[in-house]
């Protein structure tokens, strides 16, 4: 039986272990890095962590369900995350999210939920999912591939995305790092940033980010000036 | 104080324009870790005394004052001390945190040295929501700059003051962003909300003396350190001073984030935004996210600040501005909101948890067209029965869209009802013949 959760892998567990004061604290991110070696959380992944942290498979089951990133299923080379939440939902969401899940699903029966086309793990497969406001409601209707936004988007542009995905290609994201995979951002989530260096100039000011500082400075409308001299209040002496 | 302020007073957002803003070399340039060096050449109780001359009020939702927050801290040091950064974004609208931690993350490091030595704290956590993973790229490359440059670790530039920061990556919960289930979250645990008292400050991680604050909240400190609390009081109102970046999404023109002093109203903000989007009028709109109770075209002049939202009937949440056009069904909004709100309900205490799964049923059902008017009163009733009787907020914030929907939208709901009704009649009708 070849390890999947071999020494090198508890090696790894044991250094988020050490960040924390007390090792119970290192599970999510230990979840995460399970996750990065199997993409999904397995029973052997749940046993790893439970034994590492000296828990019962039971606690970290409890752990693993409470969560949406967990999947518990064999997750595709991508993850792509639609938001159907109310304002990207009225902006395209929903009907971004029900042409997605014809254009993957097969003869009349569309992807469901958390359903994977194509065989796990494999070039091109991809697990599509709705999931709730994901903080970019001034770039609406928003999609993300493996946590990395996809900005402003379209029914024809998210299918035209997803068809590059199935093809292999890894189109540039909008603002984050380039795309990579779902098992290596799962990686990134338990800490570990093997190209942070590079990763971390990936885009992020859009144009509506920016919008509110790019007009006061146009308009010349600033804050009020800082005083030259701010001393820190005086405190009495505590008796 | 009484001089004019402009529209829009960029504190936060201004470092956003500069190219690789998150890189250290850049922050140090453009004024980045000067507050530190003040802060640190000051002591605890000065700085918890400026923070609470301030008036800063927590930019996380709740708006409870920061220096008030921090003094509940104990001034001695038996047990550790942390504080926990709440970067758990996910209020629907919300769409501040994640630009700032992206374009700035140093400003929040800076602020973070400066409230846990304020705070006598040695260990701090920042716990960002999972999906923002952009952001815990840009936060894990700060701290590890802060940390080459001396800001962080052992004898912080020579003051004697020690400090660790960890970043941390949530999982997929937005109950997380309510500061006790974080608590247990980052203690490994399901994000359920603890019961309080006893308060974080008392027992919070770990049973310990904990602060959990917000990242605009502490990203703000560094500017009251350098500008003073009159310097930061010139901006927005008595009882609510200081910037405050408003979120304006949806049908707008120009979307984005606009930093404003509070106590703006919707009337100021929506021309910088460029007006509602193809001239179509304003129908309804959130002023802090989909758990502050909605407004309607008549509330554009209400003063965006604590105080001014509560008493038009709503709160100031995270001035997380959704707006609506007369296109959008308003059941229908409130529909979704409350399907959101019963997917991340935890499931802790039964009026949430049974509530949520109810109310969204009913609303399933109305929006498909078979409601009775008598089910508005029951889900009127189904809302009594959630708020304040549950440990969190979570539930007050479910009821919020539906019973300010129906308040001021009633006769949407009944419309719905009424066409189901002349629905059923025609059916009966067709099955006399």
């Amino acid at each position: 039986m070849t390890e999947t959760f071999g020494p090198d892998v508890a090696a790894e567990a044991q250094e988020i272990v050490a960040r924390y004061p007390r090792s119970r604290s290192a599970l999510l991110p230990m979840l995460h890095l399970v996750q990065s070696k199997e993409g999904h959380v397995s029973r052997a992944g749940i046993a790893f962590c439970a034994h590492q942290l000296g828990l019962t498979t039971a606690e970290v089951d409890a752990v693993v369900t409470f969560y949406t990133m967990y999947k518990r299923n064999p997750c595709g080379e991508h993850l792509v995350s639609v938001c159907t939440n109310t304002l990207c939902a009225v902006l395209g969401g929903d009907t971004i999210y029900a042409r997605l899940r014809e254009f993957l699903g097969e003869d009349h029966a569309p992807n469901g939920h958390e359903e994977t086309f194509g065989a796990p793990g494999t070039t091109g497969s991809i697990t599509l999912e709705h999931v709730e406001c994901l903080a970019a409601c001034d770039l609406a209707p928003v999609i993300q591939v493996n946590y990395e936004y996809f900005d402003n988007q379209t029914v024809d542009g998210a299918v035209h995305l997803v068809d590059s995905l199935r093809r292999g290609e890894k189109p540039d994201p909008d603002r984050g790092a380039p795309l990579t995979d779902f098992r290596d951002v799962s990686r990134q989530l338990a800490g570990f940033f093997d190209r942070l260096d590079s990763d971390v100039d990936g885009p992020s000011a859009a144009t509506e980010t920016v919008r509110g500082a790019a007009l006061a400075a146009e308009r010349g409308w600033t804050a009020p000036a800082m005083p030259e001299d701010a001393p820190l209040p005086a405190v009495p002496d505590r008796k | 104080m009484t001089e004019q302020v402009d529209p829009l007073t960029p504190v936060l957002t201004k470092r956003w324009l500069s190219p690789k803003s998150w890189r250290i070399g850049v922050y140090e340039q453009l004024e980045g870790y000067t507050a530190l060096r003040k802060a640190l050449a000051g002591t605890p109780e000065q700085l918890v005394t400026l923070v609470k001359d301030s008036g800063l009020r927590g930019r996380g939702g709740a708006g409870f004052p920061a220096g008030v927050k921090w003094s509940f801290m104990p001034q001695n040091e038996d047990r550790p001390h942390y504080l926990v950064i709440n970067a758990d974004e996910g209020e629907p609208g919300t769409c501040k945190d994640i630009p700032l931690m992206m374009a700035d993350p140093h400003s929040l490091i800076e602020g973070s040295i400066i409230a846990s030595y304020a705070m006598r704290s040695h260990s701090c956590y920042i716990y960002v929501r999972g999906e923002a993973l952009h952001c815990l790229r840009r936060l894990h490359s700060a701290v590890r700059e802060a940390y080459q440059a001396g800001y962080l670790g052992k004898n912080i530039l020579g003051s004697g003051f020690d400090l660790d920061i960890t970043v941390h990556a949530g999982a997929g919960a937005y109950i997380c962003g309510e500061e006790t289930a974080l608590l247990n979250s980052l203690e490994g645990l399901r994000g359920e909300p603890r019961l309080k008292p006893p308060f974080p400050a008392a027992s919070g991680l770990y049973a310990a003396p904990t602060t959990v604050n917000n990242v605009e909240t502490i990203a703000s400190v560094p500017y009251i350190v350098n500008g003073g609390s009159a310097w930061f009081r010139a901006m927005g109102r008595e009882k609510s001073p200081g910037p405050k970046i408003f979120s304006l999404s949806g049908h707008v023109e120009k979307p984005g984030q606009y930093e404003a002093p509070m106590g703006s109203t919707l009337r100021e903000l929506l021309p910088l935004a460029g007006g509602m989007k193809d001239g179509v009028p304003l129908k309804f709109w959130t002023p802090g996210g989909s758990s502050t109770p909605l407004f309607t075209a008549d509330h554009m002049d209400v003063p965006l600040d604590f105080e001014g939202a509560v008493e038009a009937g709503s709160l100031l949440g995270t001035t997380a501005l959704q707006l609506f056009n007369e296109t959008v069904s308003v059941p229908w909004a409130v529909m979704k909101w409350t399907q959101f709100y019963e997917h991340e309900s935890c499931g802790k205490c039964t009026p949430c948890r049974e509530g949520t799964y109810w109310l969204a049923k009913i609303l399933e059902r109305m929006v498909a067209g078979h409601g009775t008017p008598e089910d508005i009163d029951t889900m009127l009733d189904i809302c009594d029965n959630i708020f304040g009787r549950s440990f969190c907020a979570l539930g007050d914030g479910a009821v919020s869209p539906i019973q300010s929907g129906i308040q001021y939208f009633r006769d949407e709901f009944l419309a719905l009802c009424q066409q189901n009704k002349s629905n059923a009649e025609r059916r009966e009708l067709a099955g006399a013949h």
